[in-house]
């Protein structure tokens, strides 16, 4: 598909996003307004402050937004996920430029103008309104600018906490390695920065009264601009703590890959079937969507249990696949008041695997069977799987493995590698969407080496009992989808680039639950 | 009229130091201003000329003594009413760049309160004093003006609001020599037609002898001679030869 292509099927898609990463600047710099201009002001004043906080402001500054958020997460009220926590972090990440600025601009008056702003008996609200905010305006504006512009590119962090924006079409641009969705995602998110610098840039020269031509309108467009940033920043903050109250929607979330996105979108349009308002909160980075889920902003996501198992209960291995299930569902019960739902009838594990040429020339269907091929061929891996407990040194071992060498590579790149004969095996993923598609066998794990990841809902019990359609579908979902329609499913997104409600829809009518 | 009425600002053993600075600015100064005089603090950067005038309108309080003007202590005066009373001009005028000329001058009655129309009108009137066409300067902002015009606009905002006594640090030391005489003229001039009292600060002789009806001559803190024009030129101290001497 060509970007052009892209453009005309996607722009709605990418026009909400553009919306929502342009109120999340929007609202966090008029906050950022509202409180770092009269910071600054308060710091004029009060020497003793100003070491002290522009500090604190530059401490803010020099942390890595992803950090930032991740901070923010465990924290009440102010944390959590979603645009909330956005928020917070555009905030930090906004003031310092606008308490500087206000500082250096105030500061930066000439000494015998205040003076004689003093002498003609100005008291000190009239020498700051009339002489040293307009006189400093123009310097102000400038950090509010500088203060956009760093906002519009740390908001696209802020999908990694689901709060939406241009950041989506990043984040998953460079997880499908679509070049259209990065490209969508980053040439927006550069243009919005270069128009809101160019825009503040007209409205600076405006507010600057070194270029001002006579008869300017610029004295009496501050206090406009002043009411207007403040007016949308107060409607912006309402409109946001105005959110329907939860207790009649269900928080569906998931992690920030295709598979998972996928049944969080099938539960969600489940769920939605039965009535239920539905939240979604999908593609969380990292741990995020466990957090948010003890927590109490999600309900429910799917997870893999040998994720739950190592990850986070941070058990050792296991083979055994209902050991595996009965030990996390009794843990999570027990840590975390979270039921585990049936399994869904597919794992998402690490596939080993061949060309189905080699496979049927060399009648291979188990790893054990591939063994002594080994010697000849050159295995390719990603750098997961090199490193990981249960990746290659564990695997090798196990299986008396001896590649003639071994290529650390990228993920994804793998299966091309291996179609394309540039590699003979390659450890990828199970339920990968391609593997039917470039004609890949995967060889079975005879030695029970690698632990199980069945695919479930992890629910918090409160919300089942909360909403009642959750545990009948649950229940529907049990044992309903296999490997091959799961690569199927992945394939439709991935492969065809198609709309994963939509292939959800089609899915879900076929199955007439 | 008794001499106490007569005497706008009355110093009375003021002294005034910075705090953390050992040597004081002024020590001991006494010195009474007359209704009506312009008198002249002559001396060399640094003798205290122009803390003893934002001594007048409480930019700075005195560190010991007290300064009296027009018969209240300027600790008892709101120090804003005080500075609405007083008249200041600095050197280039100390005009606010964001303004227009009429927004300049205009600025303490507006601070007054007056209506907008009385605040043009006077502002015409006073740009008719000071030598300046209204209707070609009243728009334009300061830096389109050349110094002695600003210098004009500074004389013009300091009468605004008809105050009874006029403060002026070093109004002309900017200024290229030809335009420094003519509007040492027009204001020698101005403050006889007013008969505006005032304390002007300069460190060239040729305007303390040209202007004041008194002057006053300080060196490191201290006022050494208080003398009319004539008295000065008479006079056998030291620092007024040394002055006088430049002269020739």
């Amino acid at each position: 598909m060509s970007f052009w292509q892209f453009l005309q099927t996607n722009w709605a898609e990418l026009a909400t996003l553009i919306k929502e990463h342009l109120v999340l600047v929007f609202i966090s710099i008029a906050v950022a307004v509202v409180i770092g201009v009269p910071t600054g002001i308060l710091l004029t004043r009060y020497r003793a402050l100003r070491g002290p906080v522009l500090g604190i402001a530059n401490v803010m500054q020099t942390v890595p937004s992803l950090a930032l958020f991740g901070f923010l997460i465990p924290l009440p009220f102010i944390g959590g996920i979603g645009t909330r926590t956005a928020l917070v972090a555009l905030v930090l990440y906004s003031l310092l430029p606008i308490i500087r600025n206000t500082v250096t601009g105030i500061l930066g008056v000439e000494p015998s103008v205040r003076e004689a702003a003093v002498a003609m008996g100005m008291t000190d609200g009239q020498v700051l309104r009339q002489v040293e905010l307009p006189l400093a305006a123009g310097v102000i504006v400038t950090g509010i600018r500088v203060a956009t512009v760093i906002a519009v590119g740390v908001t696209t962090i802020a999908a990694a906490v689901g709060a939406g924006g241009l950041g989506v079409y990043i984040f998953r641009g460079l997880r499908q390695y679509d070049n259209n969705l990065l490209l969508a995602g980053a040439l927006s998110a550069a243009l919005l920065a270069l128009g809101a610098d160019f825009l503040l840039g007209l409205f600076e020269r405006q507010f600057s009264f070194e270029t001002k031509r006579k008869g300017s309108t610029a004295g009496r467009l501050i206090p406009v601009a002043v009411a207007a940033v403040v007016i949308l920043g107060v409607i912006g903050v309402w409109q946001f703590a105005k959110q329907p109250a939860k207790q009649d929607r269900v928080a569906v979330g998931s992690k920030d890959f295709t598979e998972s996105a996928l049944l969080a979108e099938i539960i969600a349009q489940m769920l939605e079937s039965r009535g239920v308002a539905v939240e979604r909160r999908f593609e969380l980075g990292g741990n995020l969507p466990h957090e948010a889920l003890v927590n109490g902003t999600l309900d429910l996501y799917p997870e893999y249990t040998g994720t739950s198992f190592t990850a986070i209960l941070h058990h050792a291995p296991v083979t055994d696949p209902r050991a595996v299930y009965d030990q996390v569902k009794r843990e999570y019960a027990s840590n975390f008041g979270v039921d585990v739902s049936p399994p869904l009838g597919f794992e998402n594990t690490f596939a080993i695997l061949v060309r189905g040429a080699d496979a049927r020339r060399l009648n291979l269907k188990t790893i054990s069977e591939a063994a002594p091929q080994t010697p000849r061929w050159r295995a390719g891996f990603g750098q997961d799987f090199m490193s990981r407990a249960d990746g290659y040194p564990g695997f090798s071992k196990a299986y008396g493995l001896n590649f003639a060498e071994v290529r650390e590579m990228d993920l994804s790149l793998t299966y091309i590698a291996l179609s394309s004969n540039q590699v003979d095996l390659i450890a990828g993923n199970s339920t990968e969407g391609r593997i039917a598609q470039l004609d890949l066998v995967q060889l079975a794990d005879d030695r029970h080496y690698f632990p199980p990841y069945e695919a479930v809902y992890l629910v918090r019990q409160d919300s089942l009992a909360r909403v009642p359609q959750l545990r009948d579908a649950l229940a529907k979902l049990a044992n309903a989808i296999s490997t091959e329609e799961m690569r199927q499913l992945n394939y439709e997104i991935d492969g065809n680039k198609r709309d994963p409600k939509e292939v959800v829809k089609t899915w879900l009518a076929g199955k007439r639950f | 009229m008794n001499a106490a009425d007569n005497q706008l600002v009355q110093f009375r053993n003021v002294s005034f130091s910075h705090p953390n600075a050992p040597a004081p600015v002024i020590s001991d100064l006494n010195l009474n201003v007359q209704q009506g005089e312009t008198l002249v603090l002559l001396g060399e950067s640094g003798c205290g000329k122009t803390t003893t005038l934002k001594l007048v309108n409480r930019l700075l309080l005195p560190s010991a003594g007290e300064v009296i003007v027009e018969g209240k202590a300027t600790t008892s005066w709101d120090p804003i009413a005080l500075r609405r009373h007083i008249g200041y001009v600095i050197q280039e005028g100390g005009l606010f760049p964001h303004f227009t000329i009429a927004r300049n001058v205009g600025l303490v009655p507006s601070l007054s309160g007056w209506d907008e129309k009385r605040i043009a009108e006077r502002g015409r009137e006073l740009l008719s004093l000071v030598g300046l066409d209204p209707e070609r300067f009243a728009d334009r902002y300061p830096r389109e003006l050349s110094g002695g015009q600003r210098q004009r606009v500074g004389v013009a905002r300091a009468l605004a609001a008809n105050p009874s006594l006029l403060l002026l640090d070093e109004p002309f030391g900017a200024l290229d020599p030809l335009t420094r005489a003519s509007l040492q003229r027009e204001f020698a001039d101005l403050s006889q037609r007013l008969g505006k009292t005032a304390i002007l600060v300069t460190h060239d002789v040729r305007e303390a002898l040209a202007l004041g009806t008194r002057i006053g001559l300080m060196h490191k803190g201290k006022l050494l001679l208080l003398e009319s024009p004539e008295g000065f030129r008479a006079s056998s101290n030291e620092q007024a030869r040394a002055y006088l001497e430049t002269l020739v």
